[in-house]
């Protein structure tokens, strides 16, 4: 691709970003409230020692719920429930990884593969409704995230509940010291701020792995051109039935670490506190990132930063719902202008090739 | 001959055999609860919401448009028809509620049809933006009102009104009470015929002026999309748009009613909720119920009837939920039994790996049932849910989708 | 002179190309006029001015002697102008009577007036003598009907000059001579009408005058009886029109494929075909023939393992291939080209470098041993196909999108003849793409056949299917009904066993 193409494609999501500020301080200025010092004051907050920590442990899970959202997305399959997947991995995970004490490094990588293989167990039930029953995936997903739900509620109470505890509310028990991810504060030298996920570096291989099965790999080409043009994929051997559910099984199993930078490296155990909407957000997430390993980690942060320092806001007297209005317009525009530059690149394209065959 | 018959029989036993299990489930003393006026009435206005967003999904598929942004136009009607309802009252609320509802579609219709994002993409977004949006309003609408918070709002003011039909239901006249003659029936507790009248009573009785109002665009839906010009266009569009460009149909213009249309209804089915129902604003209370929608929309075949007969289904479930939790462990055996006939209408078709998987899937059930004295509360939450799967799996595959659904238009791109 | 449309010195460029230069056509009131011209020659460019849906750069137009400056379909409808496209603008979906009125009035909420129209239109219809059944789905219909659907509704919205865009490349001879049956009708009963086309002989057989044009311009306008076929086609490319070239090796006795009573049905029990057998044998070119829809389709997708059959068995090169996977079947040595190249051929938003792999993902040249894929490879054989096939793009980096329809099908055809197949299926191999790319498709395949190529080649084009094959068997309701040699046999008699008028 010629470089100034290469630029028209970035120039989408700073456009949606510029347009998203615009319409958010508009809104501002009608609530009352003076929108130049709200992002000043946001910025200030975003740019803290402690804030970025805070980001950074908030951008993992969501570039990984990306990532995973993304391998479906590839292949024009829409996986909406990375959030009941990552929440079923994570609940069981916790409880079983719970139960025992190994050496650190095995005992994790043991807890990272019980929820790998939960979570893709249970997005594999959508890809089954869909090559044998027809159920779109975008009904079954939703539905399995409220059946999801449902079923960590029940058990949260009368299967993993901590026996004997004293806590009012029901949690799982505390993962043993074993289990627990160390802190990357030692290597930065960060000792004063609060810990830094050490689940940062699998968000990082999980990245470059993303990025060699999707482009590098015999079957990320199957998936590509499934998600380009279905029936030509199936002409040229594709079984579609097949890659479905090896589609929809990779994405739950990307799904199934989403959970694990909060409970390996901050809770420890699964209470009803634990994160929620993290699936949905991954969504956003990729949707921003177009699928791109560098994009979505660049998405991940962006969002990161805006629910982080929006925190300073009602402090300030300033709704700090109003970076969620500019999350979702982020979304919206990028969406759109994403659509705009593609279509302007395929027909300079076009008249590229036209020019040169003449000459 | 008889294996026709046989064949006819099974092929209908997704439809018969829950029907009849119900009713005779229905007969024992614990479960009476399954066919009472009041569990059809509660049907009934939980099949409303289900319903109206199926109607909303229609609209826009019919015109080509896959609206997965049903729920994101519902949370819209929730909030603004809480809104009107609390500034102006139920009937402003309403109407309130379908114009936010539209405004969505319309976002919707922009992202589609005029820059040809992926209808899935932009639908997902609607309902990101659509949660987004609630929130915040909510927090700046209600900020110094009592008994309202960031995910919840103030209780409407006004009543939408009821309507008791006279002597059938027992309504009253002049301000006196009538007789209720399918009341009475129901009471008999005659097999079948008294579990009909409750159900015609469930639609007798108590019903909110609101549902009327719903209920009507039923028929409406029918006149307008298939016995109008503009409805005919509509359609026309949805089945192959160049076609119809070269005949001066506006493609966009049809696409864009289509689609606004879809997030009115929807946001109608989100102010039903609120002015019909909870009476407040709740954060969530849409529950996937735009999602449910579509699958009614699908289970009804693309017709305004089969959509209403879908919801209809869904609704019950809903209500069994609500209404008693004794009557879903009823539901246990139900399940049993129609796995039982699955799993032999697998043998019959000798699809012996299917059949047994039934046959165990069956045997849990009824152990499950024996076992227990009712269904935890966390599993009867998503009954309408597990229920959608189900009706979706073994609903017909058949269905008649609009030719270029979901396939983006560039106007003027006539061969 | 009583002229339905006169075009005065119309010229229209897009980018790069000028596609009408100085354009002047008179066509008479109540003619039959035929403007011919090959892929590329300004037909579709001057119909669409015509038809208001492009206007032209310079050059005036006028209808029954009055100016006329139109600027969408809706204009030229007004003025009695009428157009049936190629591919039919019906909706499947709704019924006959639907898409007729579909339109006519305004997107209002009032009743529909199904049974007014109804008998409108069925006026209509007698007045024309055509007949049709106006509550049927389109989607039940033959090709033939819905033409005559596309022409009722051209006619019930007031047209007297029909535009008619190669009518009979869809059809079989039998239905053409109904539509020229039809057509003549009309004519009779005053509508002028505008046949577009590159079949000498229809032409010759309906048209009043004649109308040639060659790259954008207006050659000559002559009538029927003062021309022949070759003068005609002298001045459509200033050479005689290309022919498939002859065999120059004999069939050898190998079975490649063996196909042995297959039937296939769908979930609900209609038949796609039953009991099919054919063999294919070394350095043969067998052509099927049938009418669309008569179950050729099927058999071909189940050869390579897209469909699924009830019973028979398939053996390629002596090997029961029944349990195979597509993929299996794809690298054991069979290739395969979809009739649809953009659908089902390419992936139309990635590169040639890419697009060169589809459909051999799995074979050591593409896939390393750590499953990832062998780019390199990819780009060296691209390169090598678009050398070898003619294939014109700026490089291997270009997008499939980018080309013209000619030069993605020699890619395609490239891409499934460079990797030594021993069967090759093509299906429709030169659609829609102009008379160059063509002839050199003959050429390769003829070449490939000589060479020992199996072929396997189903094809609307019976000019091209007689031309090429050495057999001929003929599809009619999922059977085969003859099978024929091509030295002895006429399109007409194939359409007779297309159709089932003959057995």
């Amino acid at each position: 691709m010629k470089l100034s193409l290469r630029i028209a494609s970035f120039s989408a999501p700073i456009i949606a970003l510029a347009i998203s500020f615009g319409l958010s301080s508009l809104i501002l200025l009608f609530i009352g409230k003076d929108p130049i010092e709200t992002f000043q004051i946001m910025f200030e907050y975003g740019i803290k020692g402690k804030s970025i920590v805070s980001i950074i442990n908030r951008s993992i899970p969501l570039y990984i719920s990306a990532i995973a959202v993304a391998v479906g997305f590839k292949m024009g399959l829409f996986n909406i429930g990375v959030e009941g997947q990552y929440l079923v991995g994570s609940i069981v995970a916790a409880f079983i990884g719970s139960q025992f004490s190994i050496i650190t490094p095995l005992h994790i990588l043991f807890i990272i593969l019980i929820a790998v293989a939960c979570s893709a167990m249970w997005a594999a039930i959508a890809g089954y409704l869909k090559v044998k029953k027809g159920i779109h995936e975008v009904i079954s997903t939703i539905m399995l995230n409220y059946i999801g739900t449902g079923l960590i509620s029940y058990s949260l109470t009368n299967v993993f509940d901590e026996k004997g505890s004293e806590y009012e509310l029901p949690r799982t028990p505390e993962l043993p010291d074993t289990g627990q991810m160390p802190a990357l504060n030692n290597l930065f030298g960060l000792e004063d701020l609060q810990d830094l996920h050490g689940f940062l570096f699998v968000a990082i291989i999980v990245g470059i792995f993303y990025y060699w099965l999707v482009w590098k790999t015999t079957l990320g080409f199957d998936l590509r051109i499934t998600g380009s043009n279905p029936i030509a994929a199936k002409f040229s051997g594709i079984n579609p039935n097949r890659l479905i559910v090896v589609a929809m099984v990779t994405s739950g199993g990307f799904a199934g670490l989403v959970g694990l930078g909060p409970l390996l490296g901050y809770f420890h155990r699964f209470t009803i506190d634990f994160p929620t909407g993290l699936g949905f957000a991954g969504i956003a997430v990729a949707l921003l990132g177009r699928n791109h390993p560098f994009g979505m980690g660049v998405g991940a942060l962006l969002f990161a930063f805006l629910e982080r320092s929006s925190q300073i806001l009602d402090l300030n007297d300033v709704p700090k719902e109003i970076e969620r209005m500019l999350q979702a317009f982020i979304l919206l525009i990028v969406v759109v202008f994403y659509e705009v530059i593609r279509r302007f690149i395929v027909k300079q394209q076009i008249k590229d090739a036209s020019k040169k065959v003449e000459t | 001959m008889t294996q026709n018959i046989f064949r006819s029989i099974f092929r209908r036993y997704i439809v018969i055999t829950p029907i009849l299990l119900v009713l005779i489930v229905a007969q024992m003393e614990e479960y009476s609860q399954l066919t009472t006026s009041g569990t059809f009435g509660a049907a009934i206005r939980l099949a409303i919401p289900i319903m109206l967003a199926g109607l909303g999904g229609l609209y826009s598929e019919k015109t080509g448009v896959v609206n997965i942004g049903l729920e994101g136009m519902m949370i819209m009607g929730t909030w603004f028809g809480a809104w009107g309802g609390f500034t102006f009252g139920a009937w402003q609320g309403v109407f309130i509620g379908m114009l936010g509802g539209a405004l969505f579609g319309l976002i919707h219709a922009i992202a589609t049809v005029s820059f040809q994002v992926d209808h899935i993409v932009s639908g997902v977004a609607i309902n990101i933006l659509a949660a987004g949006v609630a929130r915040f309003l909510n927090v700046i609408a209600f900020e110094d009102i009592a008994f309202a918070s960031s995910t919840a709002s103030p209780r409407i003011t006004g009543d939408i009104g009821k309507l008791t039909v006279p002597y059938l239901a027992g309504g009253n006249i002049n301000g006196e009470e009538t007789s209720n003659f399918f009341g009475y029936i129901e009471d008999l507790n005659i097999f079948l015929v008294s579990d009909f009248a409750g159900l015609v009573l469930g639609f007798l009785s108590n019903i909110s002026h609101l549902t009327i109002f719903a209920l009507a665009i039923v028929p409406l839906s029918v006149l307008v999309l298939w016995n109008t010009p503009i409805g005919l266009q509509m359609r026309s569009v949805g089945e192959y748009p160049t076609g119809s460009e070269s005949l001066g149909v506006n493609v966009y213009l049809m696409k864009y009613i289509g689609v606004t249309i879809s997030g009115a209804l929807s946001g109608l089915a989100g102010a039903y909720l609120v002015i019909a129902g909870t009476g407040i604003y709740l954060e969530g209370q849409t529950g996937g119920r735009g999602f449910i929608g579509l699958a009614s929309m699908l289970f009804g075949n693309y017709k305004p009837f089969g959509i209403l007969m879908g919801s209809g289904l869904f609704g019950f479930a809903d209500a069994l939920q609500l209404r008693s939790p004794k009557a879903v462990h009823g539901l246990l055996v139900i399940i049993a039994i129609f796995l039982f006939v699955l799993a032999l209408k697998t043998l019959f078709e000798k699809k012996y790996i299917p059949s047994l998987i039934s046959l165990v899937l069956s045997s849990g059930f009824l152990i499950w049932f024996l076992n227990s004295e009712s269904i935890p509360n966390q599993f009867v939450y998503f009954t309408p849910h597990i229920t959608t799967l189900i009706v979706l799996s073994f609903s017909n595959q058949r269905i008649k989708l609009p030719e270029k659904i979901g396939v983006p238009y560039k106007k003027g791109e006539l061969s | 002179m009583n002229l339905a449309i006169n075009t005065k010195n119309i010229s229209k460029s897009y980018p790069g190309v000028l596609a009408n230069s100085n354009v002047s056509v008179q066509i008479k009131k109540s003619s039959i006029h035929a403007i011919v011209g090959e892929n590329g020659a300004g037909k579709s460019t001057l119909m669409k001015i015509l038809y208001g849906m492009t206007k032209p750069d310079q050059g005036e137009i006028e209808v029954f002697d009055q100016p006329a400056n139109m600027s969408s379909p809706k204009e030229a409808i007004n003025l009695g102008i009428g157009m049936v496209h190629q591919h039919f603008m019906l909706a499947k979906n709704l019924t006959v009577l639907e898409n007729i009125i579909l339109g006519i009035d305004k997107p209002s909420i009032k009743n529909l007036g199904l049974k007014k129209y109804k008998k409108l239109i069925e006026e209509v219809m007698s007045t024309y003598s055509l007949d049709i059944d106006l509550d049927m789905f389109v989607e039940d219909l033959s090709v033939g009907e819905k033409q005559r659907v596309e022409i009722i509704k051209v006619l019930f919205r007031g047209a007297k000059i029909l535009i008619l865009d190669e009518p009979t490349a869809v059809l079989v001879p039998q239905e053409v001579n109904e539509l020229f049956k039809n057509l003549n009708n009309l004519k009779q009963n005053g509508v002028t009408i505008i046949f577009i086309s590159h079949k000498l002989d229809e032409v010759l057989e309906i048209a009043d005058d004649i109308s040639v044009m060659r790259t954008g311009e207006l050659i000559d306008s002559v009538k029927n009886e003062n021309v022949s076929k070759t003068e005609l086609a002298e001045m459509m490319i200033g050479k005689s029109l290309p022919t498939p070239p002859p065999r120059s090796t004999e069939t050898k006795q190998n079975k490649i494929l063996d196909i042995k009573s297959i039937t296939s049905e769908s979930v609900d029990g209609r038949k796609f075909f039953t009991d099919v057998s054919f063999s294919v044998f070394e350095s043969e070119i067998l052509g099927i023939a049938g009418v669309e829809g008569n179950g050729q389709k099927e058999v071909v997708e189940s050869i390579i393992g897209i469909q699924n059959i009830e019973s028979g068995e398939i053996f390629f090169n002596g090997e029961n291939i029944n349990n195979k996977t597509t993929r299996q079947r794809l690298e054991s040595g069979i290739s395969f080209i979809p009739e649809d190249r953009q659908l089902q051929a390419m992936i139309m938003d990635m590169n040639l470098t890419n697009n060169v792999i589809i459909g051999r993902q799995n074979i050591e040249k593409y896939k390393s041993n750590l499953a990832t894929v062998k780019i390199k490879n990819a780009i060296k054989e691209s390169e090598n196909v678009i050398s070898l096939f003619d294939v014109k793009t700026p490089n291997t980096n270009t997008l499939a999108t980018a080309l013209s329809g000619g030069n993605q099908q020699k890619f395609v055809v490239g891409r499934e003849l460079e990797d030594n197949p021993s069967l090759l299926i093509a299906s429709q191999p030169t659609r829609g793409i102009d008379i160059g790319a063509q002839s050199l498709i003959w050429e390769k395949l003829r070449q490939s056949r000589d060479n020992g190529l199996a072929v396997l080649l189903i094809s609307a084009d019976l000019e091209e299917l007689i031309g090429l094959s050495d057999r001929i068997i003929v599809f009619y309701q999922g059977s085969t009904v003859k099978e024929l040699s091509s030295d002895d046999v006429s399109p007409e008699d194939l359409g007779g066993y297309m159709t089932g008028l003959k057995k």
